[in-house]
C-alpha cells in the first residue's frame, strides 16, 4: 500500500486517449437492456417480507402499542416495537470520521414515548408474503396523546414553544464575522435588506429505498441495499449491537440517490427483523413510504443586509439564517455550516458577518440533498444582487463583474482556494449565449436572469476524508478496479474505470470495476458531497500510475532504452521513433508476470486535513476547494394566469477538466431540471407535519415537457485537485439554477416573488399586490 | 384470498404461467415471474417505470390487473434487445449517454417504441408527448431526446419501423 504522494515520473508519456472522451459509460448496456439488478430486485429462498407501521401524528405520547393482533394473524413470522429493542440510537455518524461527539439527539430506532414528526417508526413487521404483511400493519393498535407541536422554525424559537429537541430547540449554530459589517453597513451608499424563503424538497429519485437482508454462516449480516454510504455498517452494528464486522453491506447500483440515500434508510429495520426471525427480509417502501420515510432538504430563510456604493463595490453584508432541522439532528448542523460559508457568494466582501442557526420543529427531519445548504445561500444571495443592482440602477452582469472573487483571494472563511475561479467567464458565456430576447406577446411576458455561485467538492476537511482504490492487470492485459464507492447514476464507476485505462494505456471495454460492498471492496468512503471523483478517482489514477510505472520499467529494460522513451496507449507499448520496439500490452504483461513483478496495488487518497473553523469568526479551511460558473435562463410568464415557461437555459461551469463530457453534460441537465422543479413546481405541503403530497400526481416534478433543451458550456481550468485536474459537478451544477429563473421571473414581470416554489398563485398575488396600491403606505 | 386463476402470459415471445389472484397487477406478476427488469416506481400510474409493451403499446404494469393481459404480447425492454444484440433505442441510450442511474431507462425505452410503433417520423414534440408519462430525475431529458430521436431515424433507415 502506498501513500498519497504519485510514484516520481509516473505520469510522464500519458497520452490522452480516453480522458475528456464522450466515451460510453460503462454501466449504461446493463441498464438499458434491464439486466442490472437493483437492490429491490433480489430474492432468496424463505425470504420474508417487511412494513414498517408509521405514527400518523407529528407530536404525541404514545400511551399504548398493541401488537397483539398483529404477532396472531397467521403469516406474520415477527413484529417488533421498542420494547422489543437494545435502548440504541439510529445516528448518522459519519464514516471515517474521528473523534466527533454524537449529539443527544439522535433519533430512536423505533417510536418508545414520544413521537416527534408524522410517521416515525412505531413497529416493523416481517410476514410470509406482502400482502400479509400489509393486512397485519391494520392490526396494530396505536393509543396516541397529541401533544403541542411546532411547525416552523420562528415558531420554534419563541419563549415558551414547545421543545422538540434539547434546551430551546436551536440544534445547531454557525456564525462567520469578518472585517466590521456593522460599520460598513453603516457607511455605505445604499443599504438593501431583504429576505428570501426556501422550500423543501423532496429527492424523487425513481427508485424508492429497498433493501434485503441474511444472517450468513459466519454470523454477518449481510444486507443488499440501495445505500450512498456502505460504510453505514459500523454504526447499523452499533444500533442492533453486534461489532462492527458482524455487518456487511453489498451496495447495488443506485436508482437515484442526490442525497436521499446518504442517511440511513431501510438497513437498520432489515438487520433488526433478519435477526429476529433467523430469515432472510426484504423491504422496498412504496412512494408514499418513501416520501414520508427520508429526510427532506432544509427549508431556510435568509435576511441579508448588503451594504454597497454607488460604484457598484459590495462593502459590507449581514446574514441571518435559519433553517428548519425538523424532529431529529441528522445532518442539519453541517448543512447549516455549508449555508454559512457559502453566504456571501463568489464574491470577495470583506465585512461579513454571518448568524446561521438550525431549529428543531415537529415537520419532517432535514439532512443532506444537493446542494446542502449552499444551494439554499445561493438562492439568497443571488436575487439580492439582482435587487442590489435594481437599487443602483446598475447591469446585473456588470454589478457581479465588480465584485466577483478572482483566483488566489480569500472566501468567507478566509481560505483561499487553490484552483482558479472562473466565475466571470462562465456568466459571461451563459449570459451571451441566451442570444436575441424572446419578444412579449400580449400577457406573455419575457424575463432573463443569472445567477452565479460558489460551490465545494470534497468533504468538511475537519472530517479527514480518505478513499481507496486498488487497480490490478491481468496476465491477459485486462484491467480490474476495486474500490468501495457507491454509483448513483451519475457514472461514478466508469470514470474510474476511464481513469484506470487511461494511465495504463488499454481500453475502457477492458476494465471490471468491482464495487460497492463493505466487506471486500477497498473502502472509498461516500458518495456525497461531489467527492467521489476527487477522492476515489485520485485514488484510482494514483494505483494505477503505481501499476504503470513498474510495466513500463519492465518495458524498458525489455526494449533497452530509458522508461521516458516508452509510451503506452490504446492497448499496444511502443518506443517513439523505433517500429520494431513494440508489442501488445498484453505481452509486456506477461513479461511482468513472469517476472514476477507487482501487478496491482491498493492506494489510499487523503484530502487535505484541517481543524475545525474558529466557532467565533468562522475562519479557517472548510472543504479542500470549491467550483464556479454560471446558470443563465430565459422565462416567459403567462401575467393573467401565473403559468411560467422556461425558454432557455444555458449552464457555464468550470469543471476543471471533463473525464466524460457525456457525462457531465447529463449531470448539469439533470441538475438544470431538478433546479427548476425546485424554483416552479415541487411543493410539499404539510399540514400539522403531515404530509399532504406524497405522490408524482401531488409533488410536480419536470416532465419532459417542462424542460427546455439545457445547453452545456464547459470551461476546463485544469486546476482542480481531482485526477488530471478535475473538479465535481454533482452538486455545482443545481446550485444555480433556481435563483437564475426567479430572477428571470421578476425581470419579466417587474415584481419579485420572495419565496419558492414560484408557483403562478404567488406570482399572481405578487402581480396583483404591485398592480393595488397599498393602504396606509406613504 | 382463494380467488387464485392460472393464467397464461405471453412474455417476450415466450409463454409463461402464474397463479394470481384476481387484484395481482401485471408489475407484480411480471415480477414474481422473474422479470426484474420491469421496474416499480409508484405504484399509481404517476411515473412509468413499469411501463412495458401489450401489443405493440405502452402501458402502465402497475394499473393494469395480470387477468386482463392473458394470452396477449407483452414486451419488456429486456425482450427488445441484449447488450451484445441491442434494439436501436437501446443501443441509441448507450451511445447519447441517455442512462443514467438507469432506474426509468426501462419505461423510457418502452414508450419511445411505442411512439415509433404509431408514428415513424415523430416531431419534436410527438418525442417530448410520448415520454411525458415517465419521470427521469437523473437526466433532464436532454439525451434522452436525442436518443429517441436518432434512434427513430435509425430504424426509419434500416426498415425496422413499423
Amino acid at each position: 500500500m502506498s501513500d498519497t504522494s504519485p510514484p516520481a515520473g509516473a505520469a510522464s508519456n500519458i497520452q490522452y486517449a480516453q480522458v475528456g472522451k464522450p466515451l460510453p459509460r460503462t454501466d449504461a448496456p446493463g441498464k438499458a437492456t434491464g439486466k442490472t439488478p437493483y437492490a429491490g430486485d433480489y430474492v432468496m429462498p424463505g425470504m420474508l417480507h417487511a412494513k414498517v407501521v408509521r405514527a400518523p401524528l407529528a407530536s404525541a405520547k404514545l400511551r399504548r402499542l398493541d401488537v397483539s393482533k398483529a404477532r396472531a394473524l397467521p403469516g406474520v413470522v415477527c413484529v417488533l416495537t421498542a420494547a422489543d429493542l437494545p435502548d440504541r440510537l439510529a445516528a448518522t455518524d459519519i464514516p471515517g470520521q474521528t473523534g466527533q461527539a454524537r449529539l443527544d439527539t439522535d433519533q430512536q430506532i423505533l417510536v418508545k414515548q414520544r413521537v416527534r414528526y408524522w410517521g416515525e417508526p412505531l413497529a416493523l413487521i416481517a410476514a410470509e408474503t406482502s400482502d400479509i404483511a400489509q393486512r397485519a400493519m391494520d392490526l396494530v393498535e396505536c393509543d396516541l396523546e397529541p401533544l403541542p407541536g411546532v411547525y416552523s422554525p420562528e415558531a420554534a424559537m419563541q419563549p415558551g414553544a414547545p421543545i422538540v429537541q434539547g434546551e430551546n430547540n436551536i440544534v445547531a449554530e454557525h456564525r462567520i464575522r469578518k472585517g466590521n459589517a456593522e460599520q460598513a453597513l453603516a457607511e455605505a451608499d445604499v443599504v438593501v435588506e431583504n429576505t428570501f424563503r426556501t422550500p423543501f424538497q423532496e429527492h424523487a429519485f425513481l427508485e424508492p429505498e429497498a433493501g434485503l437482508a441474511w444472517i450468513d454462516e459466519n454470523e454477518v449480516c449481510n444486507i443488499r441495499v440501495s445505500t450512498q454510504v456502505i460504510e453505514h455498517f459500523r454504526f447499523i452494528a452499533d444500533a442492533i449491537g453486534v461489532p462492527h464486522n458482524k455487518v456487511r453491506i453489498r451496495g447495488a447500483l443506485v436508482g437515484g440517490g442526490f442525497g436521499g440515500k446518504e442517511d440511513v434508510t431501510v438497513e437498520i429495520y432489515l438487520a433488526l427483523l433478519a435477526r429476529h426471525t433467523r430469515r432472510p427480509v426484504r423491504l422496498q417502501y412504496s412512494r408514499e413510504d418513501s416520501f414520508v420515510g427520508h429526510g427532506k432538504r432544509h427549508p431556510f430563510i435568509l435576511t441579508y443586509r448588503t451594504g454597497v456604493n454607488r460604484d457598484g463595490k459590495i462593502v459590507g453584508c449581514d446574514v441571518r439564517i435559519i433553517a428548519d432541522a425538523g424532529a431529529y439532528v441528522f445532518l442539519s448542523p453541517y448543512v447549516l455550516l455549508y449555508g454559512a460559508v457559502a453566504a456571501p457568494g463568489p464574491y470577495r466582501i470583506d465585512n461579513l458577518n454571518v448568524e446561521a442557526q438550525a431549529v428543531a420543529t415537529n415537520n419532517m427531519y432535514t439532512s443532506a440533498f444537493r446542494g446542502f445548504g449552499a444551494l439554499q445561500a445561493c438562492a439568497a444571495y443571488e436575487q439580492q444582487m439582482d435587487e442590489i443592482a435594481k437599487a443602483l440602477g446598475m447591469d446585473r452582469l456588470e454589478l457581479r463583474r465588480r465584485n466577483y472573487l478572482k483566483s488566489g483571494e480569500p472566501i468567507a472563511t478566509g481560505f483561499c482556494p487553490p484552483s482558479a475561479i472562473w466565475t466571470e467567464q462562465c456568466a459571461d458565456q451563459a449570459w451571451a449565449a441566451l442570444g436575441e430576447p424572446t419578444p412579449d406577446d400580449g400577457p406573455i411576458r419575457t424575463g432573463r436572469g443569472l445567477a452565479a455561485y460558489q460551490q465545494s467538492y470534497g468533504r468538511l476537511t475537519f472530517l479527514h476524508d480518505t478513499a481507496e482504490a486498488w487497480v490490478g492487470v491481468e496476465v491477459d492485459g485486462t484491467v480490474v478496479v476495486r474500490s468501495g464507492v457507491t454509483d448513483i447514476g451519475a457514472g461514478q464507476i466508469s470514470a474510474l474505470g476511464q481513469i484506470a485505462v487511461e494511465v495504463l494505456g488499454v481500453t475502457l471495454d477492458n476494465v471490471v470495476i468491482y464495487n460497492s460492498d463493505s466487506a471486500v471492496t477497498p473502502l472509498a468512503g461516500t458518495t456525497t458531497a461531489t467527492r467521489a471523483l476527487y477522492m476515489t478517482g485520485n485514488a484510482t489514477k494514483q494505483a494505477a500510475e503505481a501499476v504503470r510505472e513498474r510495466l513500463v520499467a519492465c518495458a524498458a529494460e525489455e526494449f533497452a532504452v530509458d522508461p521516458s522513451e516508452v509510451s503506452m496507449a490504446l492497448n499496444e507499448v511502443a518506443v517513439d521513433g523505433h517500429p520494431e520496439k513494440s508489442m501488445p500490452f498484453a505481452d509486456l504483461v506477461k513479461l511482468c508476470a513472469s517476472a514476477g513483478i507487482h501487478r496491482s496495488e491498493l492506494v489510499l487518497f487523503r484530502a487535505p486535513f484541517t481543524n475545525h473553523l474558529d466557532p467565533e469568526t468562522g475562519q479557517g479551511q472548510a472543504h479542500p476547494d470549491y467550483a464556479y460558473g454560471a446558470h443563465a435562463v430565459e422565462v416567459a410568464v403567462d401575467v393573467e394566469t401565473g403559468e411560467v415557461r422556461v425558454l432557455k437555459s444555458i449552464a457555464a461551469h468550470d469543471v476543471g477538466q471533463c473525464i466524460n463530457p457525456a457525462a457531465v453534460e447529463g449531470q448539469i441537465q439533470g441538475g438544470a431540471s431538478q433546479g427548476q422543479g425546485y424554483a416552479l413546481s415541487e411543493a410539499m405541503e404539510y399540514d400539522e407535519g403531515r404530509l399532504i403530497t406524497p405522490s408524482f400526481s401531488e409533488y410536480l416534478i419536470p416532465t419532459a415537457m417542462d424542460m427546455p433543451r439545457v445547453q452545456c458550456i464547459i470551461l476546463e481550468s485544469h486546476s482542480g485537485l481531482g485526477p488530471f485536474g478535475a473538479k465535481g459537478i454533482g452538486e455545482p451544477c443545481m446550485t444555480p439554477v433556481a435563483p437564475a429563473i426567479a430572477n428571470a421571473i421578476a425581470d419579466a414581470i417587474g415584481t419579485r416573488v420572495y419565496e419558492m416554489p414560484i408557483t403562478p398563485e404567488r406570482i399572481v398575488n405578487a402581480l396583483a399586490a404591485q398592480a393595488e396600491p397599498r393602504p396606509n403606505s406613504g | 384470498m382463494s380467488n387464485e386463476k392460472a393464467i397464461r402470459l405471453r412474455i417476450n415471445g415466450r409463454d409463461e404461467r402464474i397463479a394470481v389472484p384476481a387484484h395481482r397487477t401485471l408489475l407484480e406478476a411480471l415480477r414474481e415471474l422473474g422479470h426484474v427488469e420491469v421496474k416499480c416506481g409508484c405504484e399509481k400510474g404517476d411515473c412509468g417505470a413499469c411501463a412495458v409493451l401489450i401489443d405493440g403499446m405502452a402501458i402502465d404494469s402497475c394499473l393494469t390487473l395480470a387477468w386482463m393481459a392473458e394470452n396477449r404480447d407483452i414486451t419488456t425492454v429486456a425482450g427488445m434487445g441484449t447488450a451484445q444484440e441491442p434494439h436501436p433505442l437501446q443501443k441509441a441510450f448507450i451511445e447519447c449517454g441517455a442512462v443514467q442511474c438507469g432506474y426509468c431507462t426501462p419505461g423510457l425505452i418502452i414508450a419511445a417504441q411505442s411512439l415509433i410503433n404509431e408514428n415513424a417520423t415523430p416531431t419534436d414534440d410527438d418525442i417530448r408527448l410520448a415520454l411525458s408519462g415517465n419521470l427521469c430525475r437523473c437526466t433532464g431529458y436532454g439525451k434522452v431526446f436525442d436518443a429517441v430521436r436518432d434512434a427513430s431515424v435509425a430504424m426509419l433507415e434500416a426498415g425496422d419501423a413499423r
